[in-house]
Formats: C-alpha cells, structure tokens, sequence
C-alpha cells in the first residue's frame, strides 16, 4: 500500500485511525503542490488563449457604431465577395492539400525505406526549406515562376513554349507556392508513421502470398493512413488560415480569408468585422477537426483521447 | 481439406547455400536435407545462422550461392508470394488493421478463394487453434498466447507444404510457453506439414523435434535425433550447448583412454589419438561407496564443495583431483538422502561405461 492510497482511504473525515488525520493533512497538501506546480501553465492559457479569443468573440458582436448586432455575421450571407473568399479559401486548401499528398506519399515512402543514413541525410532537404522564413520562400518562388522568371526564360529558350506561361500572379501561383511551404508538414508526420510499420507484417503479407504490388495496397497503404491524415489535417488546417504565400503570389487576385481579415482591420478599420471573420475561421477549423475526428478515429487527430 | 496436409508434405533440400553480409560470413557451404512432414529444429546461440537460413528458405533473404528443392523443385529465385511456405513470426506479424478472421483470410483472399469456403476454413483454422468464436476480435484484443495462436492458423490455413516458425514461442511466459510447445507438436502430428522450427532453447528444441540441427557460426554442428544429439554429442560446442556438461580432459595412448593413471572404461571405440574431452552429464555421476568398482563404472575420486537441496533434487559440486569441477544430479530418494555427503568429505563419483562420451578438445 502506497502513502498516496492510504490517505485516499481515509479522506473525508477522521475516523480515529492511526495518524488518519496527519495522512489527510498531507494528502491535502501534496494535492495543492501540485496545483500550484500547474499554475503558471494554466495562468498562460488563461492569458494567451481564453482571454483574447474571449475578447475576439466579444468584438465581433459590435457593429462599426458600437452597438450591439449580428450584422457582422450576417455580411457572411449577404455580401457576394465574401462567400467568394470563403469559397477559394476551400478550393485552395483542398488543392494544395491533394498536391502535397501526391507528392508528399512517395516521398515519405521514399524516405522510410531508404537506409538510415540516406534517410537522415534526405530527411534535411525536408527540413531545411522548413527553417527558411516563409517571406523569403516565397519571393524565391516569384522570382523562379514570374513572366520573366527562370521557367519561363528556359522554356522559350528551348523554344518550348512562345508567351510566358502564368505562373505568378495567379491561382496556380499560390499552390506552387502553398504546395512547397506545406510539403514538410505532410511528410514528416506520414514518415514517423510509415517508420513504425513493422517489417514481419510486410514480409507476412508476400509469405501469405500478397505480391509485392498487393502487400503494399493491402498492408502498407492501410498501416500509413493515421500518418497520412494527421498530415493531411495539419496542412488543411494551415491552409485554411495562410496570409504570406497568397497575398504574395496571388496577386491580388486570390483572396483568402486571412487576407480578408488583414484588409477588414487595417484598411477599414472595421475590428467588429474582422473578428467576426476570425471567429468564423476558428468555428470551421474546430468542425473540420470534429469531422476529421469522427471520419478517422482519435488516432489521426489526437486532439481527443487517445487510445 | 485442413487436415489433409501429410500427403502434400514435401521434403527440402537445401545444398551448398553461402551467404556473406558484405566480408562477413554468415552462412558457409550449408546442406541440409529434411524430409517430408518433418519436425526439424535448427537449434544454436544468436549469431549461428540459424533465422538467415530461415529467412533464405522463406525468401525475404538472398543467398550468395546453393540451392534449396522443395519436393525436386528449386526455389532458391522463386519471390516470397509464390513460394506457398507458411511462416510463423517471432513477434507474429499479425495485421493490426484488420481483425481476427481477416487476418487468417489473407491468404485464402490472395489465392482467390470464394468467399463461403474461406469462412469455412477460417472456422475450421480457429477451431484447431481453439480460438472458436473469436473472429470479430482486433488483434490488440488478444492476449500474447492468443496472437500466438491466430499467426499459427494463419500459416497453416492456406495448406502450404512447408510451415517455417522462428521462435514463435519466445514471447510468451513460462508455463504458457511449455504448454503451447506440447500443442505445436501434436497439432504437427495431425496435419503433418514439413515444418522447419529456431529456436535457441534447447529444452524446446528437445520436447518438440524429430531432429535437430545444431547449428555454431554458420555451420551446422551435428544433425539428430533428440536422444541421440543429447547422449552422444560429437564436439564440445555440442556438448556444451545442448543440457549441463561438465568436461573433463583424458588422454589417448595405445589404443586406449586415460585419465589420470586410470584407464577409462568405455562401450564407443576409442580415439587412436589426441587429447580429448570426456562429457560429464550432471545426471550419469552418481555416488559410489568406495569398495564396489565393477566391471562397467568407471570411479572418479574427488571432493565434495557444496551441496543444494532443491526440493525434487539436490546438486552436490564436488572437485576432482586436478582441481576440475563436476556436478552431480540426483533426486531426493530417501536411501540417496540417507547418504548425502557433508561439504569437504571425500567421495568417490562413479560413471556406467555406456555414459562415457569423448569430443575433441579443440
């Protein structure tokens, strides 16, 4: 018998038992050690989380004259240009998360199969990109993609192409560039995953008589799919909220929320408006989460329990 | 059908395989023949070879040279899907993804097999595992000795004519792991698959086996049955290797064997030659009273170190005149007990000629 479960045993009241009091005593004071170890965890929580989302939501209940109204919401149905930001906003996040999925899974799988070495080694190319601001990624992207960039000075001096392809500038523009800041969070979770498939369950399936084709589809493919949604998760999620890349790339012609927010608040000054925008960013991404959740299990998420 | 699998058994023929891991020999020249419905045991410490040669029979490994002939037919490039051997994993492989009934039917679903049969022979495996009922269980459902059980019908569902198992019984306790070793053997008996086993418990090996192959560095030791690997080993590692020896050095002159200036009294010929090692089972040393030298014993003086009392047995290690120690196993009958000598007393240890086995002192 532990101290702890002893004076568990007896909390509630003495009951004469040898030194029960003291025991509750000192349960009561280790329980408060405890809580006062956690404090300044919660306290920051308190301070960096609840408060300013609180205060989020709470201005976004205000209209331009101070009073209190849902008009802030109710631009969300009424006014075409925003449904139309909500809507790229989506059309890029699904497209940029597919395009880091296609290139993301052979790379992954890629990865985990090489020796450990060239893995580690390959594993910083990865990363590398991932420690470069996205500001400076981003105008590298400009540079090689605009009319006069790198691809588009090869390809007519190969006399590939005749005009300059729109690379820059444009819709197609953002996913290069979204595609590229993404990738790493795509690959690293769906590698750790892959790296925890056991070898004997590949080598049982060929045993079994699945051939190498079959082994793969039936085996590894299925055993990679909680590290491919909690990548696909978090590059959704990114997307969703991503200012740098579009505001850059987009040339103005791609507006995503967070854009939106940025123009609400600093170039209408319109607080009440842009809150409301965040808290609907914030709203979408919790039920995307509660979809993902409920679609893939705890385990591709692992926001709720883990099992 | 399921239990039809001895006359499809088939015999392996496994010559000359070679296998290197860049300068590193891991397997020299190694040939083996085990015959149809065979219990074959490969049996050595970690490092001897023994799951390389497992791995280049299943062919998830690639042998530098040999062949290996599964009923005549030579496999030795033949891919892993295509080879219809069944294996049993150490850490059973099962599928996590899919449940209990899936995983026996992935064989049966790659080989095409319609759906009604399969759930019949997947019914039948469970039964002969005797985990009736349990198909809808998640593998992470099970206990250890359960997955134990449903790899095993997994390997042997899909009737393959060779069964490979590489120490499938290594994960499990103790009693489990007995129990399972007495359930191995007679669900062998009914279906009579050739079945290729490793294993570095030699007890298991013992229980289990028709033969056993000892295998040391990559070269197999001594190919045999159980009884006979255990009362005539042929080299020391053999000796050492497979139940308690104790060894003790004689010498070869004039067509007979010394040790010390006592001539061994022996039933096996005598080496020419050389010096040796006389084998001392724990269990064939047995107290003599000083008067009775017969015929067939041979009389060891030495005296008594320790005695242990273990309850069923005692061991008493005792020292020979040139200082070698021997151990001596008895059980605790009473007229033994009676006798047990004290620590330091001289006594005089005798061994039947029949017992006397020499290896080379190498």
């Amino acid at each position: 018998m532990s101290i702890v479960s002893a004076s568990l045993d007896h909390a509630g009241g003495p009951d004469g038992a040898l030194n029960g009091d003291a025991l509750n005593a000192d349960a009561r004071r280790e329980a408060r050690g405890l809580f006062a170890l956690l404090s300044p965890g919660l306290f920051l929580v308190f301070a960096v989380i609840i408060v300013p989302i609180g205060w989020l939501f709470w201005l976004s209940l205000f209209d331009e004259s101070g009073q209190l109204s849902a008009a802030n919401y109710a631009r969300f149905f009424e006014q075409a240009s925003y449904i139309k930001t909500f809507v790229t906003t989506f059309k890029v996040a699904f497209i940029v998360t597919g395009a880091c999925v296609l290139f993301g899974y052979p790379l992954a799988y890629m990865l985990s199969q090489l020796p450990r070495r060239a893995a580690s080694i390959c594993l910083i190319f990865v990363i590398l990109p991932f420690w470069t601001s996205v500001l400076v990624r981003t105008y590298a992207w400009l540079v090689i993609l605009q009319r006069k960039g790198l691809v588009n000075t090869w390809l007519m001096d190969l006399g590939v192409i005749g005009q300059p392809l729109p690379l820059a500038n444009n819709f197609a523009g953002v996913v290069i560039g979204m595609t590229h800041i993404m990738l790493p969070f795509l690959v690293l979770p769906l590698y750790a995953s892959m790296k925890t498939i056991d070898v004997d369950c590949l080598r049982a399936g060929m045993n079994l008589g699945a051939s190498p084709a079959a082994t793969f589809r039936q085996i590894f493919f299925p055993l990679s799919l909680p590290g491919l949604a909690s990548g696909v998760v978090i590059v959704f999620v990114l997307c969703l909220g991503f200012f740098v890349t579009p505001a850059l790339m987009g040339g103005g012609k791609v507006i995503m929320w967070a854009m939106r927010m940025e123009q609400t608040t600093s170039l209408y000054s319109n607080w009440g408006a842009g809150a409301a925008l965040g808290v609907v960013l914030l709203a979408v991404t919790l039920a995307l989460l509660g979809l993902f959740h409920w679609l893939l299990g705890a385990r591709a998420t692992g926001v709720w329990s883990r099992r | 059908m399921l239990l039809s699998l001895a006359q499809s058994a088939l015999p392996i023929g496994i010559s000359g395989i070679e296998k290197r891991f860049g300068a590193v020999s891991i397997l020299s020249d190694l040939s083996l023949d085990v015959a149809a419905g065979e219990f074959l045991t490969l049996l050595g410490p970690s490092g001897s070879g023994k799951t390389t040669l497992l791995m280049i029979l299943a062919g998830f490994v690639r042998a530098n040279a040999g062949s290996i002939k599964v009923g005549g037919e030579e496999i030795i490039t033949m891919p892993p899907h295509k080879r219809n051997i069944g294996m049993v994993f150490q850490n059973y492989a099962l599928f996590p993804h899919m449940n209990v009934f899936h995983n026996i039917a992935f064989p049966l679903k790659q080989r095409r097999v319609s759906a009604a049969e399969t759930a019949e022979r997947v019914e039948r495996a469970l039964d002969l595992v005797q985990l009736k009922g349990l198909g809808e269980r998640r593998v992470d459902q099970l206990s250890g000795g359960q997955r134990q059980r449903v790899a095993l019908a997994r390997a042997i569902v899909f009737e393959p004519r060779i069964v490979l198992m590489d120490e499938p019984l290594s994960a499990l306790d103790k009693s489990l792991r007995e129990h399972m070793q007495i359930e191995l053997r007679n669900l062998h008996r009914r279906l009579g698959m050739t079945t290729v086993y490793v294993t570095h418990d030699q007890r298991e090996a013992i229980t289990m086996s028709d033969r056993i192959a000892v295998m040391n560095a990559g070269r197999i030791e001594q190919i045999d049955q159980p009884e006979v690997l255990y009362a005539r080993p042929r080299t020391k590692f053999v000796a050492g290797f497979i139940g308690e020896s104790n060894f003790v050095p004689v010498e070869c002159r004039n067509g007979s064997v010394w040790y010390e200036d006592r001539k061994l009294r022996m039933n096996d010929a005598a080496p020419s030659t050389g010096r040796h090692l006389m084998v001392v089972r724990p269990e064939k040393l047995r107290l003599v009273a000083d008067a009775d030298e017969t015929g067939g014993v041979n009389l060891l003086p030495a005296t008594v170190g320790d005695v242990i009392y273990q309850g069923d047995s005692f061991v008493c290690y005792a020292t020979l005149k040139d200082g070698r120690q021997v151990t001596l196993r008895d059980y605790c009958r009473s007229d033994v007990l009676a006798k047990l000598p004290a620590p330091g007393e001289p006594i005089t240890l005798g061994i039947d000629a029949q017992d006397v086995v020499l290896v080379a002192d190498q």
